[in-house]
């Protein structure tokens, strides 16, 4: 972990030092600052405080997938829900690099492994209990984690504990199969112990236990109408507040829940009793709100809108209350091989040294509220990055067009060529996007036309599947695509791995297909040694680049508005938003 | 072959109390319609500024690309340089009402900084081309189906009219956001934006009929009864020589009226089809595509004003315009 964190400084040290100065360096010490100032939230705690009390109230534009720990895929959601749910493990609630450390939070320690790393042991804390009083047993995480097996029932959130646990053959879930036996998946030999069973040795399996789906549920709580995808309306806490109210679409309520003991959790302060969730907030109406100060969270945590960008940075007492936190999220753009002339590598290469990623960085709303260009897929927040940049595009990133002429040559397409590129039309930063690469590409020659999808449809049933993309010439297709968690594994998995490319379309692997590729994956899957494992997904990294399949885009980052009233505030990396779960309320 | 009494010009008058007392002093020549409603709307300074306008806007749309290389930048050309936006707070444009100068008339967009001025003036042609079109096809349909309903009656009539009241309930929008919505991307020999150009002007134009059909229908149920048409019909003319020769020269003016009415509700329709994103395809510049790209940017007012201007300017000057050859041709008008 210490060398992570080392790796993780060096790289970044331009960015982190220009913005905290001195703070960056000290790590192993908490920081905490009390001057506002643009940034002072990101690598220090803001405004520390242990006072208890007040109401905190925070608000979205629209509702997110679910409330529920065993449905759920959204950041924001991962974020708040350890309000009132505790999983296995979670990331260590500090500021800086730090937050992308694994700690222990229902288990005493992280996993322990067995078996070469095919059997996965965690012990529960003593004296854990559920809102109503009831001792949290290993049975309720195992329940837990049955119940989300089902995607039929609870059709969000990830699928990794399907995907890699010794499942029974057919096995389809605890609400059709009450009775089938799951201990070769998942056995619980005392109440306080649980252990994983895994098909084959995945060394950052304590990954998977930070899944929300490790949360305890109570059997008793999810049976009949009250089950399945209606337990999201009377959610049973394990975490510090519980539900008061629970209003569809409109929001909630947590309050206290007094069967949370203290002395079972050393990561929550549990510091305001009250938190008031709002949904269906007109997005710009947040902005306005945080910046007058009757709400204090924005929770979509995205950043503020472009309307509302040029108040808060020109202004500068709105500028010293926001922060500008890395996402680790690429927005890129697919290069598809399996559509000519972009078989041949040469009229891929052609179209890396022209794209001007300045102009790319401009379609997202510039350095601050877009992102740093891009230079590879991984983004530098990622413990295990590495600086790669195999396609130099010159000082001030506008492409190199003599490099991209003589590819086009090799290529054997001197005078350049049309090809079509798709974009999700009701996202008007991927509109602006394909814009731009229309206007620098046509400096060499390559002609596109732009075509664009609405956002529901496109991967599911138009760019998502191989045979539509050929059928429609897309040689060019925007993309984005965002860390489940903070390691290689969590981001590049599900885009550079070939083979979740599905002919019937979903995958968001639009242009990765290399036998190669898979093969250093499936090394990387099961190498148990962090550092090494590290190394192997930045090998990948450079392996893909070299190929030139994914015109790499912006590391995005966000202009947030650290909210009035707030103690406590500061960035959790493993999120790239303010932490939801320390925040204090200054009244 | 020329079969009995018939107006002796297209543009004949069909209400002989018009010839009477008042002009009988002056005109020793009888006037026609035309000519007085020419005279009329000559008088009329509103409807001639209209007109003016309207005459620039065709030709704005027609000269685009010269006037924009003379005066401004290729339309979907970016300026991104750091003296001209400022970059980290997004894009937004330097200098005064959003960077509003000699090289950029209209200023810049935010953002992407591409030519307002340039972006005006070829949305042009896509608003006139989509309005002039669906208006002509919805006075071919309308005034077709409207002479003979009017002139046939009967069971005819009755088909006609609930096959208006049929399109006068249907629920335009939505159908129209649908259809352009789920457009594939070559149909009908068609791609592209020809295709979603051609697709708007048939949503349009092909909705819109029924108004100009009631109206032509109206006047073609009284102008039969006249003693013009009595007179074709008892030496023999069939009704396809009735609608041609003796109806349509009369009804040449409320259809040209309510075309020039049509055409701004086009304009209009269009924008809002371009606002809801069913229009035609990134980059091209539509007016309101325009207004939907700067609706994000209620913070530079300059963004939404000019092509909001255009928009405005256009339905303004044709309905002005509209309005004043309605007055003109008004035979109970007193100008």
């Amino acid at each position: 972990m210490k060398r992570k964190g080392r790796v993780l400084a060096t790289t970044t040290a331009v960015l982190a030092l220009t913005l905290t100065g001195a703070c960056a360096s000290s790590k192993s010490t908490t920081t905490a600052t009390n001057t506002a100032k643009f940034n002072a939230a990101l690598n220090a705690v803001y405004n520390p405080s242990d006072k208890k009390g007040g109401t905190i109230t925070m608000a979205i534009s629209e509702d997110w997938d679910s409330v529920d720990t065993g449905d759920t895929y959204y950041g924001l959601s991962w974020n708040l829900l350890r309000l009132y749910s505790r999983s296995l493990v979670m990331f260590d609630p500090v500021p800086g690099p730090d937050g992308n450390k694994l700690v222990p939070d229902l288990a005493d320690s992280l996993g322990v492994s067995s078996d070469g790393g095919k059997t996965w042991t965690y012990h529960l804390r003593a004296g854990v209990k559920f809102q109503d009083g009831t001792p949290i047993t290993s049975k309720d995480v195992k329940y837990a984690e049955l119940r989300s097996f089902d995607k039929t029932v609870l059709v969000n959130g990830p699928t990794y504990m399907n995907d890699w646990l010794n499942w029974p053959a057919g096995y389809t879930g605890p609400y059709k199969q009450p009775n089938v036996n799951t201990d070769q998946a998942i056995s619980t030999p005392d109440d306080r112990t649980i252990v994983y069973h895994l098909k084959r040795p995945f060394g950052g399996f304590d990954y998977f236990a930070m899944l929300p789906s490790s949360a305890p549920v109570p059997k008793a709580a999810d049976q009949g109408t009250n089950g399945g995808v209606n337990y999201k309306k009377h959610v049973v806490s394990s975490g510090p507040y519980k539900f008061q109210s629970y209003e569809a679409g409109k929001g909630f309520t947590l309050v206290r829940n007094t069967n949370w003991d203290p002395a079972t959790d050393p990561n929550r302060k549990a510091l305001p009793d009250e938190y008031v969730i709002k949904l269906g907030v007109d997005a710009t109406d947040i902005d306005n709100q945080l910046l007058a100060g009757t709400i204090q969270v924005d929770l979509a945590g995205t950043g503020v809108q472009t309307a509302t960008l040029p108040q808060v940075l020109s202004n500068p007492t709105n500028r010293a209350n926001a922060d500008n936190p890395t996402a680790a999220r690429l927005w890129y753009t697919s290069i598809n091989p399996t559509v000519a002339p972009f078989d041949n590598i040469d009229c891929r290469r052609a179209v890396m040294y022209a794209a001007d990623k300045v102009g790319y960085q401009n379609a997202y709303g510039g350095p601050l509220a877009g992102g740093d260009i891009a230079t590879s897929l991984m983004p530098p927040i990622i413990p295990g990055y590495q600086k790669t940049d195999a396609y130099p595009d010159g000082a001030d990133h506008k492409g190199d067009l003599d490099k991209a002429k003589a590819a086009l040559a090799a290529c054997g397409k001197p005078n350049g060529f049309s090809t079509n590129m798709a974009y999700r039309s009701d996202r008007p930063k991927e509109k602006a996007t394909a814009e731009s690469l229309q206007q620098s590409l046509k400096r060499v020659g390559i002609s596109l036309t732009l075509k664009g999808y609405p956002t529901g449809d496109y991967f599911s049933i138009d760019v998502g599947k191989p045979s539509f993309l050929v059928a429609n010439n897309l040689g060019l297709a925007t993309n984005g695509w965002a860390a489940d968690w903070n390691d290689g594994f969590g981001f590049l998995q599900q885009i550079v791995d070939g083979r979740v490319i599905r002919p019937s379309g979903g995958s968001s692997n639009l242009s990765v297909n290399f036998p190669a590729i898979n093969t250093m994956v499936d090394e990387a899957m099961s190498e148990s040694d962090a550092a090494k494992r590290n190394q192997d997904w930045a090998a990948i990294d450079k392996a893909v680049m070299d190929q030139a399949v994914i015109l790499p885009g912006v590391w995005a980052k966000a202009v947030t508005i650290r909210g009035k009233g707030l103690t406590n505030v500061f960035v959790n990396e493993a999120f790239g938003q303010y932490d939801y779960m320390s925040f204090g309320a200054v009244s | 072959m020329v079969m009995g009494p018939e107006p002796t010009a297209a543009t004949d008058l069909v209400d002989p109390p018009l010839y009477g007392a008042d002009d009988s002093v002056a005109a020793i020549e009888g006037r026609s319609l035309g000519r007085i409603a020419w005279t009329r709307l000559k008088r009329d300074k509103v409807a001639m500024t209209g007109g003016v306008v309207v005459v620039l806007l065709i030709l704005m749309a027609i000269f685009a690309p010269l006037i924009v290389k003379w005066l401004g930048h290729p339309p979907d050309e970016q300026h991104q340089s750091p003296a001209l936006l400022d970059l980290t707070t997004g894009g937004t444009p330097r200098g005064a009402f959003g960077g509003v100068s000699g090289q950029f008339l209209f200023g810049l967009e935010p953002g992407n900084g591409r030519d307002i001025f340039s972006r005006v003036v070829y949305g042009s042609r896509i608003s006139l081309t989509i309005a002039f079109a669906a208006a002509f096809l919805s006075v071919a349909i309308g005034s077709t189906l409207g002479v003979i309903a009017g002139l046939l009656g009967g069971w005819v009539d009755n088909v006609i009219g609930r096959l208006m009241d049929l399109f006068l309930a249907f629920p335009l929008l939505v159908f129209a956001l649908s259809i352009v919505g789920v457009l594939p991307d070559r149909a009908f020999g068609l791609s592209g934006n020809t295709l979603r150009i051609t697709m708007m002007i048939f949503v349009i134009g092909f909705f819109n009929w029924p108004y100009i059909a009631r109206i032509v229908r109206g006047q073609a149920l009284s102008l039969r009864e006249r003693e013009f048409v009595d007179a074709a019909r008892s030496l023999g003319a069939r009704p396809p020589y009735i609608i041609v020769r003796e109806l349509l020269p009369n009804l040449m003016a409320p259809i040209l009226i309510y075309m020039t009415l049509l055409i701004p509700t086009n304009v209009l329709f269009e924008a809002a089809l371009s606002f809801l994103g069913v229009g035609v395809q990134a980059p091209t510049a539509t007016w309101g595509g325009m207004l939907s790209d700067a609706s994000k940017y209620i913070t530079e007012p300059a963004f939404i004003f000019f092509p909001g201007m255009a928009v405005f300017v256009t339905v303004l000057a044709f309905n002005l315009f509209g309005d004043g050859l309605r007055d003109a041709f008004d035979p109970k008008g007193t100008r």
